[in-house]
């Protein structure tokens, strides 16, 4: 019994870790293939370990093209995704304060539209805010990036941080008013050091989205100077400009290194963040 | 100044104002845009001229448009194959973990890091150039000794296959909603089953799934939408290439916009892809009481 026992723990453990190895190997191959000489990368495709091993990818592809550095595109996702992620963050955690803790008209009406814009993905919009921010003279400037996270257009993080504020005992707050604090106090006092775990959550899923989103960056941004990583990394794989894969592997791996990071130091957070109220990671 | 202050002080005005950058946001980037766009579906625009009112012709372009069936076509096929297969994968491999044992952890994690960055144009990169003719998947074919240079991209049947896959490799985030689910399921019913002497196919079919039904449905409304709305990847992998065989609909929409100047068809095809999308998600809906289960436990 205990024998057979061992046997089923071993075929468990081949199975789900060899199928584990099967899900990462696509991005250990790019990774591996990110330090072999480029011209041999697809004739040597099927082994994994460099040899012989260089760093001279990363030196190529850090020049960038057209006379603009690699380095510039990081920079530029950097400050999009963080500026828009700190917009997101707060908006979001003033509007949650809002709907849960008070009562007013038109409450209920405003939390429906909240769950609609859920339900509205960039993809419907695309179009649309195109042509009400050409309108705007938006149009190749960071703006349409940044100017709308700062008004908790989000429904998710909203919905997420309100969930959040409802789990706190209300009589927190009534003490802090007995004691005289105002409202934005009781928020700033109270409820934001309590929401810390939500706040993280949301600022986590917000900068990786903001630093993979393609689709807004393809729409506004013209001046390759100005481009965001995903949209340079892109252009570097077109027909024509480069064939150079060893680079674009580099930098490829590079561009994912945020995500990967947050990935291993915040997992409790984000699992939560997915597990609790079904965000995408 | 002094009239903020009263405002904030009474709990009516003081929600207002604290919920006040949704609403403006809500009304600025949502309602607005989507005005502006109700009427430019209704014109001829090119983003350079200014817009002439048309009418119905945009939508009586669109009827009688060959490539805007083949799009809805190829999503559909997208969104069917892939969504379903993904929330299989999801809820088995959540059942392979929920046994906790010292490599769990890293199990959990190799699922889970491809939903993380699957979205990336890296991945899309990888995607591209592992499913080339001199790529990752034909050489590890050769190695096993397949002789195979076959261009998976290159082929009308396979190419749309590239992007199942490579959607179906991102069933992490599903995975961990349903662990969370499965873990609320309590011992006692598996127990009572195990007196009965139910077998594991049974205890399956008899006790998890049905109360699993909520998250799956959860699951299947958000990534329905989502499915029918990919962009990134065909964007980069395929460009709806071959022959519109891996033309998304978005994909379609965009190309209509911004690369032949048709912004007012382009306009007129996202209010149609609005109400696709409500129509599923309202379809879905409909089906919700014949097979989710919602008597609670």
């Amino acid at each position: 019994m205990r024998e057979k026992r061992r046997i089923r723990n071993v075929i468990y453990h081949v199975l789900v870790f060899s199928v584990g190895i099967i899900m990462i190997y696509p991005l250990i191959w790019m990774f591996m293939s990110s330090f072999k000489e480029t011209k041999t990368i697809f004739q040597t495709a099927g082994n994994l370990i460099p040899n012989p091993f260089t760093i001279q990818n990363y030196i190529n592809g850090l020049k960038g093209f057209a006379k603009v550095s690699f380095m510039t595109f990081f920079k530029n996702s950097l400050f999009i995704s963080v500026v828009a992620t700190v917009g997101t963050v707060i908006s979001s955690a003033v509007v949650a304060y809002g709907f849960a803790r008070f009562k007013f008209k038109g409450r209920n009406l405003l939390f429906a539209a909240m769950l609609l814009s859920m339900m509205l993905p960039a993809q419907v919009l695309m179009i649309p805010q195109y042509l009400w921010y050409q309108k705007l003279g938006w149009v190749g400037s960071y703006l349409p990036l940044i100017v709308p996270y700062f008004f908790a257009i989000q429904g998710f993080f909203v919905y997420l941080m309100t969930n959040f504020i409802d789990g706190i005992p209300r009589e927190l707050d009534e003490a802090a008013k007995i004691d005289g604090c105002s409202y934005p106090q009781i928020f700033i006092r109270v409820i934001l050091p309590l929401i810390t775990p939500a706040l993280v959550t949301g600022a986590i899923f917000s900068f990786m989205w903001r630093w993979d989103d393609f689709l807004s960056a393809l729409l506004y941004v013209n001046k390759s100077a100005l481009y965001p990583v995903s949209l340079a990394l892109k252009l570097f794989c077109d027909p024509g400009s480069s064939s150079d894969y060893g680079a674009m592997f580099a930098m490829a791996s590079l561009s994912i290194l945020p995500s990967v990071l947050i990935f291993i130091f915040f997992q409790k957070y984000l699992v939560e963040g997915i597990s609790t109220s079904g965000l995408k990671g | 100044m002094n009239l903020f202050k009263k405002a904030m002080s009474r709990e009516s005005t003081a929600g207002i104002i604290f919920t006040l950058p949704f609403t403006v946001g809500f009304l600025l980037f949502m309602i607005v845009p989507m005005g502006i766009s109700l009427y430019y579906s209704f014109c001829k625009y090119d983003i350079l001229s200014p817009p002439v009112f048309t009418g119905l012709e945009n939508f009586r372009t669109m009827f009688a448009d060959e490539t805007f069936y083949k799009s809805i076509k190829v999503t559909f096929f997208f969104a069917f194959v892939s969504v379903p297969l993904r929330l299989i994968f999801a809820l088995l491999v959540a059942m392979l973990l929920l046994k906790t044992t010292k490599m769990t952890g890293f199990y959990r994690a190799a699922y889970y890091l491809p939903s993380i960055i699957g979205g990336s144009v890296a991945v899309a990169i990888l995607w591209k150039r592992m499913f080339a003719t001199d790529g990752v998947i034909n050489k590890l074919l050769q190695a096993v000794g397949i002789d195979c240079k076959f261009s998976w991209l290159g082929d009308t049947k396979t190419a749309i296959w590239v992007l199942i896959i490579l959607a179906v490799w991102q069933f992490g985030s599903s995975m961990l909603i349903f662990l969370s689910s499965l873990k609320q399921i309590p011992m006692s019913l598996y127990e009572a089953a195990n007196v009965d002497g139910a077998n594991g196919i049974s205890k399956f079919f008899k006790i998890t799934l049905p109360l699993l039904t909520p998250t799956i449905f959860f699951n299947l409304v958000m990534q329905m939408i989502n499915g029918f709305l990919a962009f990134t990847q065909s964007y980069i992998i395929t460009q709806g290439k071959p022959m519109n065989s891996t033309l998304f609909y978005t994909v379609y929409m965009y190309q209509q916009s911004f690369e032949f100047y048709n912004t007012g068809y382009g306009a007129a095809l996202a209010w149609v892809m609005l109400a696709i999308i409500g129509l599923i998600t309202l379809l879905l809906f409909a089906t919700k009481k014949f097979w989710v289960y919602e008597g609670g436990l």
